[in-house]
């Protein structure tokens, strides 16, 4: 029997079972393997995509050296992003401070790449040791004349979130900067989508399809002017609530400038966001290109999904991600493949978002809130999953454990977003979970030879939806 | 010819060609018995390392870590280490648990030994609690790696009595390299201790049900019993110049003999590790190791005309770096870049050691190396092949070269934990590889497209 450590019960609750809030947003429970990351990583997620900046991580070199082009996020033109840069602090830098190797490495960067703007991260050390970075940042800012922006990322400063929201800070001293002339009445910022696999370039078609202008997407292909300017927008479109809603709500006090919360994941969801963003701007003219693209769309996509559909009915899914938007998304996503979510879980959610997650998930289903290894995997085998959705640190333990598994995070390479996207998904999910492979993992070998054999794997070749479908495939 | 540092010391690092000693210090408790890995500081560190050390073993890899909060870092982490240990020892029952400190613990000065020991003092029974210190900035992965296995040895070892196993302290080498290396050992008849032994732990089989951590790895009872052994193999050139290894702590202390040998890559050094396995058993090398180096020969012979006068580029961990060229050497590439992320006085001396026949006035090796600079020497030497990790990638792909990944991280192909780099059969592998790879570029960028070659 697997154990869960009694300092974590009140972070688990199981739906029809618990009336209480579950207990979130607080830091990790110290030796527990926690699938969390720090402050400094949230602050990466979210400005990494500007892609004509320079990010130079201040600290010693592992925090920048494990960040180097991990990430899915695409630019359309320049690749400066896409480096690791490190102040690399050594032991005397670290005893006498990293001022000067600051200052220095800003220089010699800035001079050899040409940025539109930097931005200097801290990481933990260096809040330790004291540098004034933001005097090393001003002073550099004025030599070069660019913007050189801190970003209080120190990763104990708590979880991803509280680096989201230095992110968002950082990011805002940008903003209002730029000439917002030829801006139209019916414009938009995205904000939150990072251009995973080039996901900003489908949504942004959408919006321009539909009559709408994208001031910026905010940071999938992110470019410093971009951010200058985007105080024009006469709408903020907040996806993925836990990352960007804090420059949203900056934009909306200093530039009174409207939010809606959208998610683009999933048909429902990515239809809801073109109307939201129409019926804000009610002009007949866009409604209409609205609907006939949503309808087109929808009629492109939903017959295509049927295979899938058939396939995957009754099967079984658990969900783990950073946030709580991109859990309802997906809760409503696989129903739509005819799946059930019997566990959800998010690194980062609030209370009131376990709310929502609570109302929309069916009777039994187990929610948590910062789990960690020994947990999921109690958890995938207690409920027989036959399908994880995670990161790549939740990848190995529903490998080890025979369960199919579908990456949804910074990492993937494969565009999710949109109506297109949700055909994309459905493609993974199925070739994972419909794999032959699971008929010789231990747990299913087993199964499969017990006297129940009610939900054993459907070999695909035995399974006339999945024959079908893989000549839809070819 | 003297090593260049890459960058004069001062400047920033693009694109490191390097991690942080937490990372060498979790992969060796992976390596024991029963060990969970832990890490004294903030969180993040903790999974970074994780989700590094995932994507290249593609294995669980649970480290913990004491989740410093912004007045730890003022009032100090002893109380978080402390409910932080007695966590992981409810949750994974361990025997031991190896505590690294990261930078954050180490700058604000935090009197680990003391507080693991009250810890024990306090849990008696509880598992066996090894410390290592391990900031970034003192030293790389590897280094980080080197003092871990020190650590480990100097608290287990106690007084035992002789007997006639040995030591094999192999460096960080892949769990397929950890199998064969054993495989060669028990060829001889010799009983072996490998530290660390991960072959298991980070390639493990399929689970039936959940396990709190991957069966394997050396086991508690064979670390007592290394202070007795008959005599110490440690491989790679580069910690043993230190003489603050394991191995030679074991020498001091309990006079346990060292033998420093370089890592068994390629048909010499190979040649020097079989032969140290013949004095220390005194039997003559199996049958089937002598067929095994003699096809080895054989397949130089065959292949030799694809690969002479090849100019090639590796970088990577120093010690692989060192093996590999000493490879490359003996059948004719001419290694022109020889690059490493670490800071080691001993790795140029090393790699021009292993340098018979290159032209040394082609020959750039880089210390302290960042993948930047390495690209920019690499522009300018022109190689055909590119030598090291998937962190090479970017280079190959501009230079239009192939790349042969080798060593770590290896994160965009399967079965990086499976690479053989190590004995005949390792060179065998890996002269293939070479050669195939040659002859694919000639065959693929051939007008003709000849399907004889
Ligand atoms: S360099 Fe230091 S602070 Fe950064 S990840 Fe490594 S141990 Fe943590
Ligand atoms: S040192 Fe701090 S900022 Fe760097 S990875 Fe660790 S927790 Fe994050």
């Amino acid at each position: 029997m697997i154990q869960v450590l009694e300092q974590r019960r009140a972070q688990i609750h199981r739906k029809g079972e618990t009336a209480t809030p579950l207990r979130c947003d607080r830091r990790s429970v110290a030796g527990s393997v926690t699938q969390r990351a720090c402050a400094f990583c949230g602050s990466r997620v979210v400005l990494y995509p500007i892609a004509d900046a320079l990010h130079l991580v201040h600290g010693p070199i592992g925090c920048a050296a494990y960040n180097w082009d991990i990430r899915g996020a695409l630019s359309s033109g320049p690749q400066l992003h896409r480096n690791s840069f490190s102040t690399d602090l050594q032991e005397m830098e670290v005893i006498y401070g990293g001022e000067r190797k600051l200052k220095q490495a800003l220089e010699e960067l800035i001079d050899r790449y040409r940025p539109k703007a930097a931005f200097v991260y801290s990481t933990c050390i260096v809040g330790v040791i004291g540098d004034d970075v933001e005097a090393v940042c001003r002073q550099v800012a004025r030599a070069k004349g660019i913007d050189v922006i801190p970003v209080a990322s120190e990763g104990f400063r708590g979880t991803k979130k509280t680096g989201y929201q230095a992110a968002c800070e950082a990011a805002f001293k940008l903003v209002g900067t730029g000439d917002t002339t030829g801006i139209g009445a019916c414009s938009v910022n995205i904000l939150g989508d990072f251009n995973i696999a080039g996901e900003s370039w489908i949504i942004r078609r959408y919006f321009e399809e539909a009559g709408m202008e994208v001031v910026a997407t905010i940071t999938g292909d992110g470019r410093v002017d971009d951010l200058r300017r985007c105080h024009g927008a006469r709408l903020n479109l907040v996806q993925c609530s836990g990352s960007m809603t804090h420059l949203a709500k900056l934009l909306e006090t200093a530039h009174g400038i409207p939010m809606r919360r959208v998610s683009f994941f999933g048909l429902e969801d990515t239809a809801a966001a073109l109307y939201e963003a129409a019926n804000f701007f009610n002009d007949s003219a866009v409604l209409e290109r609205t609907r006939d693209l949503v309808g087109r769309e929808v009629g492109r996509v939903y017959p295509a999904l049927k295979k899938y559909r058939e396939a995957l009915a009754g099967k079984r899914a658990a969900l783990y991600v950073g946030g709580a938007f991109k859990a309802f998304s997906l809760v409503k996503a696989l129903k739509l493949l005819g799946m059930t979510t019997v566990l959800a879980g998010t690194q980062t959610g609030s209370p009131e978002d376990y709310e929502l997650l609570r109302e929309i998930c069916d009777d039994g289903t187990v929610i948590v809130d910062d789990s960690n290894p020994v947990e999921l995997a109690k958890f995938i085998l207690e409920l027989d999953v036959d399908l994880f959705i995670g990161g790549v640190k939740e990848r190995p333990i529903a490998y080890k454990l025979g369960v199919g598994f579908c990456d949804h995070n910074h990492e993937r390479k494969i565009p999710l977003a949109g109506f297109e996207g949700m055909l994309h998904f459905a493609r993974e999910v199925h070739a994972t979970v419909l794999s032959p492979v699971w008929q010789f993992v231990p747990r299913r070998s087993r199964r499969s030879s017990a006297s129940t054999p009610s939900r054993e794997i459907i070999s695909p070749s035995k399974n006339p939806a999945a024959v079908e479908e893989r000549k839809g495939l070819a | 010819m003297k090593a260049q540092p890459a960058t004069p010391p001062g400047t920033v690092t693009r694109n490191a060609c390097k991690v942080c000693a937490p990372l060498g210090a979790c992969v060796v408790f992976s390596g024991i018995e029963d060990c969970v890995p832990f890490l004294h500081g903030s969180q993040g560190c903790a999974t970074y390392i994780r989700r590094y050390l995932i994507s290249h073993f593609r294995e669980p890899v649970d480290i913990a870590s004491s989740s410093f909060s912004e007045e730890d870092t003022i009032f100090g982490g002893a109380r978080n280490l402390r409910a932080g240990l007695a966590n992981v020892t409810t949750q994974y029952g361990p025997r031991a648990i190896g505590v690294a400190t990261t930078c954050l613990a180490e700058t604000i000065g935090e009197d680990v030994p003391r507080i693991l020991a009250g810890h024990a003092a306090d849990s008696p029974g509880g598992p066996a609690l090894i410390h290592v210190p391990a900031p970034a900035y003192a030293g790389t992965h590897t280094d980080g790696f080197h003092r871990a296995v020190r650590r480990v040895v100097e608290h287990f070892a106690a007084p035992c009595t002789p007997h006639a196993g040995v030591n094999l302290l192999p460096g960080f080498l892949s769990p397929e390299d950890l199998r064969h290396l054993k495989e060669l050992v028990a060829a001889f008849g010799l009983a072996c201790t490998l530290l660390p032994d991960y072959s298991d732990t980070l390639d493990g089989a399929a689970w039936a049900e959940y396990l709190r951590g991957q069966p394997g790895g050396t086991s508690l009872e064979a670390l007592q019993r290394m202070s007795g052994a008959r005599s110490t193999l440690e491989l790679g050139r580069t910690p043993g110049a230190d003489r603050d290894t394991a191995a030679a702590w074991l020498e001091t202390h309990h006079q346990v003999p060292r033998i420093p040998l370089g890592l068994p890559v390629g048909l010499r050094e190979t040649d020097a590790f079989i032969a140290a396995l013949e004095t220390l058993s005194g039997a003559a090398c199996p049958a089937d190791i002598q067929r095994e180096r003699g096809r080895l020969v054989d397949s130089f012979v065959d292949g030799h005309k694809y690969v002479f006068g090849r100019r090639a580029a590796l970088f990577g961990d120093p010690d692989l770096v060192i093996g590999l060229a000493s490879l490359l050497d003996e059948i004719g590439v001419r290694p022109v870049l020889c690059a490493t992320g670490a800071r080691h006085q001993a790795f140029a001396p090393a790699v021009q050691a292993a340098l018979d026949h290159a032209d040394p006035t082609d020959l750039r090796i880089l210390t302290g190396a960042d993948h930047a600079s390495i690209s920019e020497a690499a522009r300018e030497l022109r190689p055909d092949l590119v030598l090291a990790g998937s962190k090479g990638y970017p280079l190959a792909r501009e230079l239009g070269v192939p790349l042969i990944r080798v060593g770590f991280p290896i994160h965009d192909r399967i079965g990086g934990q499976r690479l053989l780099h190590v004995g005949y059969r390792g060179a065998q592998r890996l002269f293939d590889q070479l050669v195939n790879t040659l002859l694919e570029r000639r065959q693929d960028t051939s007008e003709t497209g000849y399907s004889y070659l």
